[in-house]
């Protein structure tokens, strides 16, 4: 791992509510180099709190503190709404989980692309269009010029989702926050995705947040895994050692999945220690 | 070798479907979701469904409880034949619990009123005594009886579901993704639910999910579907051995391990 793109120290984010403060995020701290780094835990444990609160995207009344979030030595949490629009999007970008959502669904996909491209470049409609085209090849998109006047109904999930990555990386961001991209796609097409990812982070040296609720995918696809609980990270692992984990909680999961080669009458049931979650949050700062 | 299980079988059939066509809209719009589609299942096996997005599999378990109206073949339930009208005895035989469980409870009624009206529907008498049963048989317990959706988690929801789906004691439950929507510690749970009943109630399961180890896990034999057909029935152990003869189930399996 070369150098350090992203620094998040202490990040808490927090909901008031009628019963009072609500805790998502607890005191998170982790690095990210040039690496894919995956976050995992159970809905409701913080996993996509912690990327949105990155780009600063949680709404007030939402409120998000930390120590620091430094992306090239610059803190996120100190710039002005005006100069945070200059880094979404250009300096880290997000894929969300189900591109239905994502995409308008009344314009064009080229349209889409093409407005995207020149939000972020000076360029000409044939210019624009003509690096569309490339973007959508990078993707392994069959067709493009066809794909270019589509409409996001016409796509199925794996190319609309594949789509949605062509668009972040257009303005070639440093870091890629995915929040469970490959959740609504079936499994064939799950390993097309992957490998496209892959070979953005090697090929353009691109910091990758992974995140999750697959234990093996996320062992099979990242480099390093934070596992998190009730919005505290509780333990932080190599992924290909993710099976060898120590805490209970990332036990009870892992025995918690069937499997074809062991079959087994019944399945582990995770039993859950209140202590898990006021432990305090376990560092994966390097 | 389709269709030709080599594992032990119990001798009558449950369900039986035979060259099974489903099709939405007409004319020019017509899509068969269903093409030609045969297998048996035996009185208290399980017998899995697996396939990509679109290739049919939930549109077959649609077909069986009447929610898919255009169809053709034959469809034989505990050995009576099936038309294109339901009858009330049928849903005695046959229940179904959906994938989604924050979309298939009505968000009004709370559990006493979701379990006692079907209770009602089916002309129990002693609904208050089965209401307390089975939210007991599903381990919730009294003190969730009066709770409505919102109150409940996801896994609460599907085990709700589950007790709606027993009340008329049916033979045959039809689960579509019953475990797609939770969290792998719910999930197995949710898994290990079912399988008691099966064992207590001497249940017969047709189980939908695209996920061939939650398959492996639940059911003795499975089919394999692609684009609205069958391409392979296989018995489980041969899945596990990583026995498919079929190209794409062969592809399906490298790709989910």
């Amino acid at each position: 791992m070369m150098g350090t793109l992203l620094d998040v120290e202490n990040l808490w984010v927090k909901f008031p509510s009628r019963n009072g403060v609500f805790d998502a995020v607890r005191g998170v701290s982790f690095t990210l180099g040039r690496e894919r780094l995956g976050i995992v835990g159970e809905s409701g444990s913080g996993k996509s709190m912690t990327g949105r609160a990155i780009l600063r995207l949680i709404r007030p009344p939402g409120i998000v503190e930390a120590a620091q979030i430094s992306l090239d030595g610059v803190d996120l949490m100190k710039l002005s709404e005006k100069d945070m629009r200059a880094v979404r999007g250009q300096k880290i970008s997000m894929v969300m989980q189900d591109p239905k959502f994502s995409l308008n669904p009344v314009m064009t996909i080229g349209d889409q692309i093409i407005e995207a491209y020149r939000l972020h470049n000076s360029a000409t409609k044939a210019q624009a269009y003509k690096k569309s085209l490339e973007m959508l090849e990078a993707v392994s998109i069959r067709d493009p010029e066809r794909v270019m006047r589509a409409y996001p109904h016409e796509m199925s999930g794996g190319m609309g989702q594949r789509i949605m990555i062509a668009m972040m990386l257009i303005p070639n961001p440093e870091i890629l926050i995915a929040d469970e991209p490959t959740s609504a796609l079936d499994v064939s097409v799950q390993r097309q995705v992957l490998d496209i990812m892959d070979k953005l982070v090697k090929e353009r040296g691109m910091g990758l947040i992974f995140i999750s609720h697959d234990l093996n995918l996320v062992a099979d696809f990242c480099d390093r895994v934070l596992i998190m609980y009730a919005g505290r990270i509780v333990e932080v692992c190599e992924a290909d050692k993710l099976h060898e984990a120590q805490h209970p909680y990332t036990r009870g999961l892992l025995n918690s999945l069937p499997r074809l080669d062991m079959p087994r009458d019944r399945l582990a049931v995770l039993q859950r220690d209140p202590e898990w979650s006021v432990a305090p949050s376990v560092s994966a700062r390097l | 070798m389709v269709g030709r299980p080599k594992c032990e079988r119990p001798v009558v059939n449950m369900l039986e479907i035979d060259n099974l066509n489903v099709w939405f809209g007409k004319h020019r719009d017509r899509v068969d979701a269903v093409k030609g589609a045969s297998f048996t299942v035996g009185q208290g096996e399980s017998f899995g469904l697996v396939g990509e997005s679109g290739s049919g599999k939930s549109t077959i378990l649609r077909a069986i409880t009447g929610l898919a109206p255009l169809w053709s073949g034959g469809m034989i339930v505990d050995g009576q034949p099936l038309d294109h009208r339901r009858k009330r005895a049928f849903f005695k035989t046959v229940q179904m619990v959906f994938q989604d469980p924050y979309a298939s409870l009505h968000p009004r009624h709370s559990v006493d009123q979701v379990l006692g009206e079907t209770l009602h529907l089916h002309g129990f008498s002693d609904i208050d005594a089965r209401v307390v049963k089975l939210l007991d048989d599903v381990g919730l317990g009294q003190k969730f009886r009066f709770r409505y959706p919102h109150q409940l988690s996801g896994g609460q929801r599907q085990r709700v579901a589950i007790a709606r789906a027993l009340a008329p004691e049916p033979h045959l439950l039809l689960l579509d993704e019953p475990t797609s929507a939770l969290d792998v510690s719910v999930q197995a749970e949710i898994l290990n639910l079912l399988v008691d009943l099966r064992a207590s109630r001497g249940l017969t399961y047709l189980m939908v999910s695209h996920d061939l180890s939650v398959v492996g896990h639940m059911c003795d034999r499975l089919a394999v579907m692609k684009d609205g057909e069958i391409v392979e029935v296989l018995a489980v152990d041969a899945l596990r051995a990583m026995k498919a003869s079929h190209p794409y189930s062969k592809h399906l399996l490298e790709a989910s391990l």
